[in-house]
């Protein structure tokens, strides 16, 4: 859909510079003249909301850094002193903590976006696969990161998360001593968990370079699934992105920071754990150990494997499943193997897609629980039950529900162009 | 209308994240002590003044004794939003509540030109003194329970300030049947109930100095209040400032909106 430059320098300067490093061309090509298909609805809003949240992130975290101390016996009256006595540190502070959550809030719905509207098909599948790149980075960031307050959720979390690649047959625990740089967690690993959660937001910023760039060969998706025609007809199916697209994104991220300024000034904690105003202590373990909300879904899978399967051990097994419901994605516009990208026309798949999302929010809430309390006191039937149910429905719905239903199901009429669906003609 | 059905996603979003946050938060254990009235509560609470300078005087008097308020210096008390905040002394250091309060303490400081560690009075600047000198020697004079520092209590509980008041006023006989190991007291909201801090605080316990009566739910309530100003010192510049950040983005977030349904007007989409 990336046409021809339509960029003409106007002054001197501007045609100096064009011949010598054409970055007025790549801006106004890229988020200017942008062909962008015209349906797009406020579910494609979630990128822009989401540059602008890695922006938050990383410039409050860089004032934060400079009076952080990554020390065993200080990070945590550094972060108090922070909140107390640097200027609006108490601001910043919360601003980057429940950022993280915003964060997140914002890629979970982007990424449902693209799975509705078939966002991973071709020729799109290179864009999907940077996309799950990042998410994994942001997964690191924010676990390093939460590490850092060095409160009791933060060690004990550091803990549990750690001891997983112990799990790895053989080599596991030479592992995990070189990851903690010691035989347990302590100042090594506090020391080099700040350095990486430094250094990994700007390998975000890079490869979300990537993410725009391998987006811009294709254009757009949108929500009738189809590609904006070539040619003339161009014009009929797309906007220019400035201003039609500025000026929506805009609205989006407003709306969007208002609630995350709710969080901010209102609900400073109300996403955190009480237990991480305690002081790391190595002496004593909290009643419950949860990681951040974000992350409750993948400990519910982790924590449902509780069976060996052949030579491989159950917790083994649950590590194994819980990276294999983050790897699935790769290989996601390879599994569903049907032609037609939006939801909207596949009457049976749509379902089968809410309730994916169902068991999404489900294994989250089974992994705010303990496996072995009773869902809605209903004896007998353990969160344990419920979270395995709802892995299984998770890895099925990659496995089995969407090769097969590109082969059996019957799609609806699909309308002739992006034009023709936005007047409502077949 | 897309846009309320976007901004009616956002707020289930929101409140599911909230609910979703809650659960996590919850998982303490314990029994949910009752929930109390606070004037500090809400999005344009405040704290009470006067509960927070009577709570640091229950401080002062009784928890001292066992409990450290190591994140709190003595000019925290002055400054803005907090007990002893005067106008005329903007900067905290020159309050003469603040420097009196700060005086009656003797601080070990040192070592000076001889090497030798000396005592002198408190200045505003200095944190408040600890009651004992390490864990092991809090333990020792507490029949091996440690105080824990009370600095961040209320943030680091899962019912807050309503835990904090409850378990002060929680304290019962043991029901027929629970065993209780001796220098163990029965408590209805600490998890296990079996808490090795004796009851602290019975009616006219201490004298106010602004003449309120010293009822023991009158002394748990001001020093619970007092705590959660320890614990979140800023609150009250906190919802000022995102009354007014609230404020700006909506009235820029209606100005974009109209920009936006100018420049689709004409636009089939």
């Amino acid at each position: 859909m990336s046409g021809p430059s339509t960029y003409e320098p106007k002054s001197g300067f501007t045609r100096w510079l064009d011949s010598r490093l054409p970055i007025i061309r790549l801006g106004w090509d890229s988020f200017v003249d942008f062909p962008t298909p015209r349906n797009l609805n406020y579910w494609w809003t979630f990128g822009g909301i989401l540059a602008v949240f890695l922006v938050i992130q990383i410039v409050t975290g860089i004032i934060l850094a400079m009076h952080y101390v990554p020390h065993e016996l200080y990070a945590f009256d550094s972060v108090e002193r922070i909140r107390r006595d640097v200027n609006y540190g108490w601001m910043i502070q919360s601003m980057h903590a429940n950022g993280a959550s915003f964060f997140f809030v914002a890629v979970y719905l982007h990424m449902f976006r693209g799975l509705y509207y078939g966002s991973y098909k071709a020729p799109r599948e290179v864009l999907w696969i940077l996309g799950v790149v990042i998410y994994l980075l942001m997964m690191a960031t924010a676990f390093m990161g939460y590490v850092l307050p060095w409160g009791q959720m933060s060690y004990w979390g550091a803990i549990v998360i750690t001891n997983l690649v112990a799990a790895v047959p053989f080599v596991g625990d030479a592992i995990r001593e070189w990851l903690w740089g010691g035989f347990s967690v302590g100042q090594s690993t506090l020391n080099r968990f700040f350095s990486l959660h430094y250094l990994l937001p700007f390998i975000i910023a890079g490869v979300v370079g990537l993410h725009i760039w391998a987006l811009h060969v294709p254009g757009n998706g949108n929500p009738v699934g189809l590609e904006a025609r070539k040619g003339d007809d161009n014009k009929k199916d797309t906007l220019p992105f400035h201003p039609y697209y500025t000026v929506k994104d805009a609205f989006a991220i407003l709306v969007y920071l208002m609630v995350f300024c709710v969080f901010v000034f209102f609900l400073p904690n109300v996403l955190g754990h009480a237990d991480n105003f305690i002081e790391a202590n190595p002496l004593s373990t909290p009643a419950h150990i949860v990681p951040e909300w974000y992350f409750l879904p993948f400990y519910a899978i982790l924590r449902a494997v509780t069976f060996d399967i052949g030579p491989i051990d159950a917790k083994l097994g649950g590590v194994l499943a819980m990276f294999g419901a983050i790897a699935i994605l790769f290989v996601l516009p390879w599994l569903d193997t049907s032609k037609v990208r939006s939801m909207r026309y596949r009457p049976l798949t749509r379902w089968f897609f809410g309730f994916f999302v169902v068991a999404a929010l489900g294994l989250g809430w089974c992994g705010a629980k303990n496996p072995d309390d009773y869902v809605l006191g209903m004896t007998g039937f353990k969160f344990l039950y419920l979270g395995q149910f709802l892995t299984l429905y998770y890895f099925a719905y990659f496995l089995v529900i969407l090769p097969v239903m590109g082969i059996v199901e019957k799609p609806k009429k699909r309308p002739a162009s992006i034009e023709a669906a936005v007047l409502g003609t077949a | 209308m897309k846009m309320f059905r976007f901004i009616a996603a956002g707020l289930a979003a929101a409140l599911s994240l909230t609910a979703i946050g809650s659960t996590a938060y919850a998982a303490g254990g314990g029994t949910k002590p009752p929930s109390h009235e606070w004037h500090h509560a809400g999005p344009f609470g405040t704290y009470d003044r006067h509960a927070i300078q009577r709570g640091f005087q229950v401080y002062q008097e009784i928890c001292a004794s066992c409990h450290a308020l190591g994140q709190m210096s003595f000019r925290n008390l002055g400054q803005r939003g907090g007990p002893f905040e005067d106008g005329n002394f903007p900067n905290p250091n020159d309050n003469p509540i603040v420097m009196q309060i700060a005086a009656s303490y003797q601080i070990m400081d040192g070592p000076n030109d001889d090497g030798d560690m000396f005592e002198r009075a408190g200045i505003p600047a200095d944190t408040y003194p600890s009651p004992f000198e390490n864990e092991q020697q809090a333990r020792a004079s507490n029949g091996g329970a440690y105080p824990p520092d009370l600095s961040l209590i209320v943030r680091a509980r899962g019912y807050g300030e309503d835990y904090i008041y409850g378990l002060l006023t929680g304290y019962h006989d043991a029901p027929e049947g629970y065993d209780l190991a001796p220098g163990q007291y029965y408590n209805d909201y600490f998890p296990g109930n079996a808490i090795a801090m004796a009851p602290p605080i019975m009616d006219d316990m201490i004298t106010y100095a602004d003449g309120t009566e010293a009822t023991m739910e009158q002394m748990a309530e001001d020093v619970t209040v007092f705590l959660t100003w320890v614990g979140d010192p800023h609150m009250e510049a906190r919802k000022q400032t995102g009354w007014m950040v609230l404020i700006y983005l909506f009235i820029f977030t209606i100005i974009v909106y109209l920009a936006y349904r100018q420049i689709w007007a004409n636009v089939k989409h």
